[in-house]
């Protein structure tokens, strides 16, 4: 594979306040690639993914989508630009309909009737929300959520898909079903960034990881010799594998 | 007890008239809270200046207080111009007194939104002074159609006129709100702002146009009461407002369709309470709604424990 960046954090530093959660942040993400991010509570994955989105402002360094320096980019540029994103907890619209919650995923799109038609192919992949189309999203399972929060996502058209802990919340067999799916969508040549505390799962679908501690990365390899660290072996993976 | 029931349909048509004009009102106060999480106290202001726009027009039009024009036509004009400037207004307030505090602490928007009521009152005062300004609306309606008589109830002109341009109003914006892009952008924004700026909504312009729909119909209610009632003058918001937030918490603050709801059952309440009280207490049912509504109920009729933010 010829490795082409398509999102690069370069030396990030990014504040709450007067409060900083992430120090020089390095981080390169190739077209085409399945990369995670692992790292326990608080540790700052969740604000790696605002910065890309330009939701969290940086204080140095700089964020790049396909060479383009985005940050200081309003969010709705930058999703245009091919980001999307399945947030942490899934935040589904509540009292809008699986429907509506959709067309918000296809909000920047003006290609209606291809939006039409990508809205049915979800529902043909996600049979359970077809069944759910006009119920308000609160109303759907977790895994359900799950599923909308992601078709939702995919609605955009990304060139790179970022998930902030899919397993969270789920079931062992929706959390398998979940990384399948994730993996499925990365084959289909969706770019794929995944944040996880389940190192475990997202190593066993990953090209490469990052290791995230306090709001620095630690680590940065391939999944399979991330699976034979050491230091991961006991700090992530339990040992169990 | 037979003299109440045969006041019960002339009550029941005064309660849905002024019950609209609540109701738009009320939808200001709750498409603002839905989104902002704030009382935009300057909105009683809103529904005044566009009682004064309407009445502005309908003076520029008249020679003699006689108008130069046909009803309709003006009555149009009053409306459309009302609302433009309430629009504008609105869209001004919030560029200029609300958007700098969005980060700041809940307590300072509410102070910045006291302090445009008082600004906007003594502009109004200074420019157009205390006294009451008349709508000169019998002039404006050809005898033959300012009163009709449908057994014993009365039905003015602008009584008809002010229920179909609420209910007009109304469904358009349940038509915006339901089934326009921006609509669903709306209520997505108003039930998790952070998810929807993920979807690559401007929220921003979202809560521009939040300020500019509602802040229009409140303009619009004003002129509708100027035909009404023939009379605005710069205290008329006080009331309004006080009569639009009631509205607004009784059908659950947040909820669009509740603040419909909220307002036509307060303006029936009212109404039906001035059959069985003198009617001089018939601003006090307002509050008596409000405080059972704020210790039984205080999501209100529609509004749900869902909590807004997850
Ligand atoms: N809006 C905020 N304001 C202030 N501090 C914040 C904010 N959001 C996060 N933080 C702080 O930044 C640090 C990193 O938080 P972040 O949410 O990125 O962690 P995370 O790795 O995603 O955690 P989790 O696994 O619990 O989701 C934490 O110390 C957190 O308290
Ligand atoms: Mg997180």
């Amino acid at each position: 594979m010829n490795k082409i960046p398509i999102l690069e954090l370069q030396n990030v530093d990014t504040y709450y306040g007067s409060i900083q959660a992430l120090y020089d942040i390095d981080i390169v993400i190739y077209d085409g690639e399945l990369a995670c991010l692992l790292g326990g509570n608080a540790s700052g994955k969740s604000t790696i993914l605002k910065t890309i989105l330009g939701v969290c402002n940086i204080r140095k360094g700089m964020v790049k989508l396909n060479g383009e320096r985005i940050d200081g980019k309003p969010t709705k540029y930058i999703i245009s630009k091919g980001v999307a994103i399945v947030p942490e907890n899934r935040r589904i619209f509540p009292r809008l309909s699986v429907l509506e919650n959709m067309e918000m995923g296809a909000y920047l799109r003006t290609d209606r009737t291809e939006v039409k038609r990508d809205i049915e192919r979800m529902l043909g992949l996600f049979p359970r929300l077809k069944e759910r189309l006009h119920q308000p999203g609160i109303t759907l399972s977790g895994g359900e959520q799950q599923m909308l929060a992601m078709a939702r996502a995919l609605l955009s058209n990304p060139k790179i898909l970022l998930m902030d802990e899919p397993s969270m919340g789920l079931a062992p067999i929706l959390v398998d079903q979940q990384f399948d799916l994730i993996h499925k969508v990365n084959q289909q040549g969706t770019t794929v960034f995944v944040v996880e505390q389940n190192a475990t799962m997202a190593l066993s679908i990953a090209d490469r990881g990052y290791v995230l501690q306090t709001g620095s990365i630690v680590l940065a390899d391939t999944a399979q010799a991330l699976l034979n660290n050491e230091m991961m072996q006991k700090a992530y993976l339990g040992g169990e594998n | 007890m037979d003299v109440y029931l045969q006041q019960l349909p002339q009550q029941l048509v005064n309660g849905l008239t002024i019950g609209g004009v609540y109701a738009l009102i009320a939808i200001g106060y709750t498409m603002v809270y839905g989104i902002l999480f704030m009382l935009n106290f300057a909105h009683g202001e809103v529904y005044m200046i566009g009682g004064f726009a309407g009445w502005w027009v309908l003076n520029l039009l008249s020679r003699n207080n006689v108008p130069i024009m046909n009803a309709a036509i003006v009555i149009s004009l009053m409306l459309i111009i009302a609302m433009a400037v309430t629009g504008l207004l609105g869209m001004m307030i919030e560029r200029f007194a609300y958007r700098p505090l969005r980060k700041a602490p809940r307590l300072n928007l509410l102070l910045s939104a006291l302090g445009v009521s008082i600004f906007l009152q003594n502009l109004v005062l200074n420019y157009q002074g205390a006294e009451i300004r008349f709508f000169h609306v019998s002039s404006l309606i050809p005898e033959s159609i300012r009163v009709f008589h449908i057994g014993n109830v009365v039905l003015s002109f602008t009584r008809i006129l002010v229920i179909l341009v609420t209910f007009l109003l109304m469904a358009l914006l349940t038509v915006m709100v339901k089934k326009t892009k921006v609509g669903k952008a709306m209520r997505a924004t108003a039930q998790d702002t952070e998810a929807a700026t993920f979807m690559g909504i401007d929220v921003d312009r979202i809560i521009v146009l939040v300020f500019l729909v509602g802040s229009a119909l409140g303009g619009a209610a004003g002129t509708l009461v100027g035909l009404l009632f023939t009379q605005v003058d710069y205290y008329v918001g006080f009331q309004a407002g006080l009569k639009g937030f009631t509205a607004a918490v009784l059908g659950g603050i947040g909820n669009i369709f509740g603040a419909m709801m909220g307002g036509i059952i307060l303006g029936l309440v009212e109404a039906l309470a001035t059959t069985f009280f003198p009617s001089a207490y018939k601003d006090v049912v307002a509050f008596v709604i409000l405080i059972l509504v704020l210790i039984f109920r205080p999501w209100g009729l529609m509004g749900e424990k869902i909590p807004e933010k997850v």
